[in-house]
């Protein structure tokens, strides 16, 4: 589960890493009166930030033509004028695509002057079955594009989870960063915050990126987490009400979200042939085999490895809901469920919503031959396929050349 | 010959009076498979479906039935306690269905598994089958969810992450009459017991394995681990599909481990280590088995 940056730095300054005085706001009156009350602790300057489930929101562009979804300001008016063109427009980053997103909600916070940026997260290292903390000197940039570039600029560093990260590990990562004067005590602090973060919480991923190393009023450097990403592992939310608090539905895509409720594991992608498929490998192994005949898969759609028939029905209704879909491919191998009975789900779905467009079925496994002979007998514009290929190719034929009319 | 289990393993179930673990238990014992015991704390001493006794503890249900291997079919929540009982009762293989388990208790169970003679198999995983002489395979061992009936005794080693394309994979095979030695299926979680290597290691050993299929998809490095060994040191023929070409990064398709996230785990890198290690790739789902034999 994705949260926002807000979240994601209160969660993390609940476990001990610092993050910058602000507050978040839905209108620009109330991104001007938190401003306000920062300028008043003696900050000279403030940062607006739109908050979105995407990165690269500074470089970002809005659909209205103004630029840069993260703003720094020097006045009370910047503030309102910079949160007035942020809230209630559609921000387009890299991360978001073409469509963009609606920014609901805007950061304030207090902006500090920057001696040094650096990067410090932890993730799942999949090879190992650890937590790994990933640490570079290189802060504020792509981390993925440090690593392609400068794979060396990147320090990683193995947790064992039974005694988490020891202050001599995170000893280690400071002075491999280079803070290993004044800053040295802070930064084990912050180091463990994190990782207790991570931990604490069951996530995926917890990052800050950048981390800032600032002077402070009193001539003593300090440390801040101008940036928070906190991905949550979605099975472990059952022991933590709090965190399912956090999910904002309005960042999520509608169909997925419906699928999710009938439990059904839906993706959206931009082509024209639907597919429904049991299993999460034979999904993406029947997306995979579409692109090769020519076609276009219009979604990810894994309908449960049992394929029972109250699942694909649901299925149907979100493929149904799709308007770019011009044909499609069901991809079921009926192991231990009945093809015959899967065959009758189908057609239940396909008289229920009345599809007009072209439907490509392949049921293999136990009781295929009933199945398809149900299929052929039900006088619907069913297509029948037997391999994989066969019933890809036939989805790709059937979008490439006009709908034919309805028999 | 086979890997891990043979129609003579003796299997206890977690989780045995289920709705799922039901189902499956009694597929399993149609199979032909040897479930002696099955586990439910507070139901021991009764028996399910009128033959199998149940016990409260694995550690009872090992010592009364000699059993070694293990299936566990709890809810998420009590599945990682439900794997360490079974690693405390010194069993040598641990077959974890059981899909949703928060990775932070895998993660846990792993490190307190080091160095402990259990193996596990999954979680997240539709299990292990070496199919037997009778018809549809029968009279072999079936542990977890697989359909029995697909399988063919023959000498072809299948080792996957996935679960019905592992399917789809063995139905091509015993539709052209081609057997096979064991197929494991690893699971589809980011952290997993035994790897694609830790199989493709025990198929390379085993005699009675003259061919092997890898089916791997986006996502960590298991696949890239397996390639990197299989360079060196694999002498049989293997065949490799690796799904989720079309998968857009960023995005768990379906499986928790299936995720293309800082540019690692591609479909693109893994078919790139596997056709370095001379391994021979599917182009497609429905060419699988065709490109095994093609090369055997």
């Amino acid at each position: 589960m994705n949260i926002h940056e807000y979240q994601a730095k209160q969660l993390l300054s609940k476990h001990g890493v610092p993050v910058p005085p602000g507050e978040v706001c839905k209108t620009p009156e109330e991104a001007r009166a938190v401003a306000g009350k920062l300028f008043g602790l003696g900050y000279s300057q403030v940062i607006v930030k739109s908050q979105i489930h995407a990165g690269g929101r500074g470089k970002g562009v809005f659909k209205s033509g103004k630029r840069g979804g993260v703003k720094i300001c020097k006045n009370l008016t910047e503030v309102y004028i910079n949160a007035k063109n942020m809230l209630g427009n559609v921000l387009v980053t890299k991360q978001t695509g073409p469509e963009g997103k609606l920014v609901r909600k805007v950061l304030v916070e207090v902006a500090l002057d920057v001696q040094q940026e650096l990067y410090v997260g932890v993730v799942l290292d999949h090879s190992i079955g650890r937590p790994v903390m990933i640490t570079c000197k290189e802060g504020g940039m792509d981390i993925e594009e440090v690593a392609v570039r400068n794979p060396q600029a990147i320090v990683h560093e193995v947790i064992d989870p039974a005694i988490g990260l020891m202050p001599f590990q995170a000893r280690r990562i400071a002075i491999n960063l280079g803070l290993n004067s004044e800053l040295l005590t802070l930064t084990v602090k912050l180091l463990q915050g994190l990782y207790r973060t991570w931990w604490e919480c069951e996530a995926t991923l917890v990052e800050i990126n950048p981390l800032h190393i600032f002077l402070q009023a009193d001539g003593q450097l300090n440390l801040v987490a101008v940036d928070g990403k906190v991905v949550l592992d979605d099975n472990a939310l059952f022991r933590h009400p709090e965190l399912v608090e956090l999910r904002d539905y309005e960042e999520e895509s509608p169909l997925e979200v419906e699928a999710s409720n009938y439990n059904l594991s839906y993706i959206k992608l931009n082509g024209n042939i639907a597919c429904l498929v049991n299993g999460a490998g034979l999904a993406m192994a029947t997306m995979d085999i579409i692109k090769y005949y020519g076609g276009e898969p219009a979604n990810f759609l894994d309908v449960g490895g049992g394929a029972s028939p109250e699942q694909v029905a649901a299925a149907f209704k979100i493929i149904a809901s799709d308007p770019n879909v011009k044909a499609i491919l069901v991809n079921i191998f009926g192991g231990i469920m009945q093809c015959d009975i899967i065959a009758n789900g189908v057609i239940a779905a396909v008289n229920e919503h009345r599809f007009k467009i072209p439907i490509i079925v392949r049921l293999e496994g136990n009781k295929s031959d009933i199945a398809r002979q149900i299929l052929k007998d039900s006088g619907l514009n069913l297509i029948t396929a037997t391999t994989m290929a066969d019933a890809a190719e036939k989805a790709v034929k059937a979008v490439s050349k006009p709908v034919p009319a309805e028999a | 010959m086979s890997i891990l289990v043979d129609s003579s393993t003796k299997v206890i179930v977690q989780g045995i009076t289920g709705h799922f673990g039901a189902q499956h238990t009694r597929l399993s014992i149609d199979y032909g498979t040897k479930i002696v015991a099955g586990v439910v704390p507070g139901k021991g001493g009764k028996l399910f479906d009128e033959k199998v006794p149940i016990f409260n503890t694995v550690a009872e249900a090992k010592q009364k039935t000699g059993a070694t291997v293990s299936v566990i079919f709890v809810p998420p929540p009590y599945a990682a306690d439900a794997i360490l009982e079974a690693v405390f009762a010194e069993l040598d293989l641990v077959v974890c269905v059981t899909e949703f388990i928060p990775v932070r208790d895998v993660i846990m169970v792993k490190r307190v598994m080091e160095g402990k003679k259990t193996k596990l198999l999954g979680p997240n995983c539709p299990g292990i089958v070496t199919p037997g002489p009778g018809k549809n395979s029968y009279g072999g061992c079936r542990i977890g969810i697989s359909p029995g009936y697909i399988h063919k005794k023959g000498h072809i080693g299948v080792a996957s992450r996935s679960g019905t394309l592992t399917y789809e994979a063995v139905w091509q095979l015993t539709l052209r009459g081609v057997g096979q030695s064991t197929c494991v299926g690893i699971g589809g979680d980011p952290v997993q017991g035994l790897s694609h290597l830790d199989i493709i290691k025990m198929f390379n050993e085993d005699p009675d394995t003259h061919g092997i299929i890898i089916i791997g998809e986006i996502g960590g490095t298991s696949e890239e681990q397996a390639a990197e060994w299989i360079k060196h040191n694999c002498k049989k023929p293997i065949a490799a599909f690796v799904a989720g070409s079309t998968a857009p990064p960023g995005r768990r398709m379906g499986h928790a481990g299936a995720i293309i996230s800082g540019g690692k785990g591609t479909a693109a890198a893994k078919i790139k280590a596997f056709k370095e290690a001379g391994v021979a790739i599917a182009p497609t789902p429905a060419d699988i088995a065709d490109t095994l034999l093609k090369i055997m």
